[in-house]
């Protein structure tokens, strides 16, 4: 019978990382994350966890003194969300650049303005060219499961990058599951030691980090960056297996539910697929051959799984938890992309921002055409 | 100058080792005057060495040795400090 | 052995700053970066904010530097150097260092990565009480992005964003006090140097190494360019600053002001207006208004000191 406890996403991932004991912990408060560094922090109070907590003045402090931190020559996390991504958005960019293998617990929520403090994706989509690892959970035992893997997928030799373990702010942050966690020295175990190529603190051979680049490097500096997060890809793979053997739980980079015949098959990320894999099995009964496809690893994307997913459907429906004004949202995009030349039928919607609700019965519609681009909004209805 | 590499024979977010790296020879930013030491005059007080923002005085021990024209950019701090007016400006060859 | 030799010897012929970077003809940031790191009595991984020093020592794929060396960005030299500092005592606590000795973290930022753009992360620094050494080297503008007005730039200063002009006698407000505010989070060691008074910097680098908490040194360097002056007097220039009073030179220890250069004269604050070109379109009005400042904050500095 498995060791089961009653935590939130937020408690989850606290647990992960007091088991993954950091060396440097840089923290800030944002709702809806905060109650990962104050779990965090408990522990390190009551001796539990081993590492420094440092309480910096700013997000941008956080990401910043993170990067000093891990390329200093010690494992570092930290937590944040909305403003507080975007505060640090500069920084990000910059870790991604210097290869600083930083993880980082993401309570996905909206961006302001007007302020919300509510689930959607679009903090994570601010950051979404800046070169980090983004993977998006479903639900509290994910969110823990992905935060033990992230420090080996972000050390990986051929990686070497920030790896961001996105969970809906709220929805998973703060809802309480039933979670297995690992023993503590497997966990210790399978994390292993902290290495990277230059560590500050190594005086041996002293390196310069961080140089000025005119034109004629930037832009080879800039594709090495590019192979890493290809590499990631594979290394998600290999260490996903590893983790696999330890708990008995999957962590794939896309997740098929009733996928092999189906017609229609959505795609959707974090936990809203949790809901709409209930409206799946309530369309199934009424024999409604629809699937769904969860994406996991939006960055780097893995357009190849994606493609070989949606390869027998004849209907691809994206639902993004983001929008890009003006533009495609960043789901359907991608997706759009891997489906190029494919013939499959492509529509997309916009949900859930500001953390406004999707339900299970919304499925319906949306397989059956009936709504609309943006699901759930209130709107005048057009003149006849 | 050196050739430039292709990105896959970059180091992994740009660090550079200064062991690995050459010089770069900004004593062509001269205009036309180098320095030059009167070395019977010369006390070694190594202030030249101190003050020169290039690191172009070079030394033996704790011995005035010569300067790095190869990085001397001709500012003249070295000639204004030296106390005992060791150091003048003189044409550069 | 002098302490300059002393500098020399303990370098093994490995200077921490090497030539060969493209900082300005006669730029008085070098003599800064190379006084305090070879007063520090131990090896130091360095933490530089954009700027000059930063741009000019590391085009990619060179560096001027011999210790080992970060830049991340403008506004958080302070955070990053930080996340270095807790990073060595954990590691060291849990043992996973490769050398005994402990090492120095030293920050490098200019006046504008410190008294504005910085102001923050130095804050956050120095109220967690960090062991790090903060040297800003003040040379009163945005230098690297060609002269623009920062928080440090004197009052009257022409600059571009600044400039004299018809209607305009140069920057209007008086420049911060940014010793004060750093005294001012209680940290252990504080002071005002420059590179004209080298065994007094020198000195002020190794008190602020050896502070047991964060050590703020501000360091008033020239720019030749910024300041339009001849590079070759550009020690001269900062010898003035002192001697007119413009820049005192004291430190604080644990909160108790000292003095640690008393001017012999009283030379008036012309004779550090006149020679820079930043200054050359002041007129009466103005120069009576910097010397009445330089008066009254002299005044100040000496009640201090007394107490």
């Amino acid at each position: 019978m498995p060791d089961l406890e009653l935590l939130t996403g937020g408690e989850a991932v606290a647990h992960a990382m007091r088991q993954v004991d950091p060396d440097v912990v840089p923290v800030y408060p944002i709702t809806p994350q905060t109650p990962i560094i104050q779990g965090f922090a408990k522990f390190v109070a009551d001796g539990k966890a081993h590492g420094e907590l440092i309480d910096v003045e700013s997000e941008h402090s956080a990401m910043s003194a993170a990067i000093g931190s891990a390329l200093a020559g010690a494992r570092t996390m930290t937590a944040t969300s909305s403003q507080g991504l975007a505060l640090m958005a500069e920084v990000v960019y910059i870790a991604a650049a210097m290869r600083a293998p930083i993880v980082m617990a993401l309570g996905n929520r909206a961006l302001s303005g007007p302020i919300n403090i509510h689930c959607d994706h679009s903090d994570s989509m601010l950051i979404r060219d800046s070169g980090v690892v983004q993977l998006f959970v479903e639900n509290a035992q994910e969110a823990y499961d992905m935060t033990v893997l992230a420090p080996r997928l972000a050390e990986h030799p051929d990686v070497l990058l920030p790896v961001l373990v996105c969970q809906d702010g709220f929805t998973i942050t703060h809802s309480a599951e039933p979670v297995e966690l690992l023993a503590d020295a497997a966990v210790r175990r399978f994390v292993g030691e902290y290495e990277v190529p230059h560590a500050l603190l190594d005086l041996e051979r002293p390196a310069t980090q961080g140089p000025f680049a005119m034109p004629d490097y930037y832009f080879e500096l800039r594709r090495a960056q590019v192979a890493a997060l290809e590499a990631a890809l594979r290394a998600f793979k290999d260490v996903s297996v590893e983790l696999t053997r330890l708990t008995g739980r999957p962590l794939t980079s896309v997740e098929r539910y009733r996928l092999a015949d189906a017609e229609t098959v959505v795609v959707a990320m974090g936990s809203t697929a949790g809901t709409l894999k209930e409206g799946v099995d309530a369309l199934r009964e009424d024999g409604e051959q629809v699937g769904l496809l969860r994406v996991v690893s939006f960055r780097p994307f893995p357009r190849v799984a994606v493609a070989r997913a949606l390869s027998i459907a004849r209907t691809v429906v994206v639902l993004d938890r983001a929008d890009s004004p003006g533009g495609a949202p960043p789901l359907f995009a991608e997706v759009a992309s891997a489906l190029y030349g494919s013939g499959t039928e492509l529509r997309g919607h916009v949900f859930g921002l500001g953390g406004r609700e999707l339900h299970p019965e919304d499925l319906r519609e949306i397989v059956s055409r009936e709504a609309p681009t943006y699901v759930g909004l209130r709107s005048d209805p057009c003149p006849a | 100058m050196a050739a430039l590499s292709a990105w896959q024979q970059l180091e992994p977010g740009g660090a550079i080792v200064r062991a690995d790296t050459g010089r770069v020879r900004t004593g062509g930013w001269r205009t036309g005057l180098k320095p030059e030491a009167d070395l019977p005059r010369c006390v070694d007080c190594l202030l030249c060495w101190l003050y020169c923002p290039d690191s172009a005085v070079v030394l033996d021990g704790t011995t005035f040795a010569g300067f790095d024209l190869d990085v001397c950019k001709g500012c003249e701090i070295c000639a204004e400090m030296c106390p005992t007016g060791a150091i003048e400006m003189v044409p550069d060859a | 052995m002098s302490r300059l030799k002393t500098i020399v010897r303990d370098q093994h012929g490995v200077q921490p700053l090497a030539g060969g970077h493209s900082l300005c003809q006669g730029c008085g940031i070098p003599v800064v970066v190379r006084t305090v790191l070879g007063s520090l009595h131990k090896p130091a991984v360095v933490v530089n904010a954009t700027g000059c020093l930063e741009v000019a020592t590391t085009r990619f794929p060179t560096t001027a530097w011999n210790v080992p060396w970060l830049h991340v960005a403008f506004e958080n030299a302070a955070a990053v150097a930080s996340g270095v500092e807790s990073a060595q005592r954990v590691l060291r606590r849990r043992n996973g260092l490769p050398q005994e000795a402990d090492v120095a973290v030293v920050v490098f930022a200019g006046d504008g990565g410190t008294y504005d753009i910085g102001l923050q992360a130095l804050s956050g620094a120095l109220e967690r009480g960090h062991r790090l050494l903060y040297v800003c080297y003040d040379n009163e503008a945005y230098m690297n992005t060609g002269v623009q007005r920062s928080g440090a730039t004197p009052y009257g200063a022409s600059t571009t964003t600044s400039p004299a002009g018809l209607d305009s006698f140069g920057k209007a407000q008086q420049r911060k006090d940014m010793t004060a505010i750093a005294v001012a989070h209680g940290v252990p060691y504080a002071a005002q140097a420059c590179s004209a008074f080298w065994f007094d910097l020198a000195r002020k680098a190794e008190r602020g190494a050896a502070a047991d908490g964060p050590a703020f040194l501000n360091v008033l360097s020239d720019c030749p360019v910024g300041w339009g002056h001849d590079p070759r007097v550009g020690p001269r220039v900062l010898a003035s600053a002192v001697e007119t009073r413009f820049w005192p030179l004291y430190e604080i220890v644990d909160g108790e002001y000292r003095l640690t250069y008393q001017p012999r004269k009283r030379v008036p604050i012309e004779d550090w207006l006149t020679g820079q070109k930043r200054f050359a379109h002041l007129r009466q009005p103005q120069v009576a208004v910097i010397q009445r400042q330089v008066d009254a904050d002299w005044e100040k500095l000496l009640a201090r000191c007394a107490d």
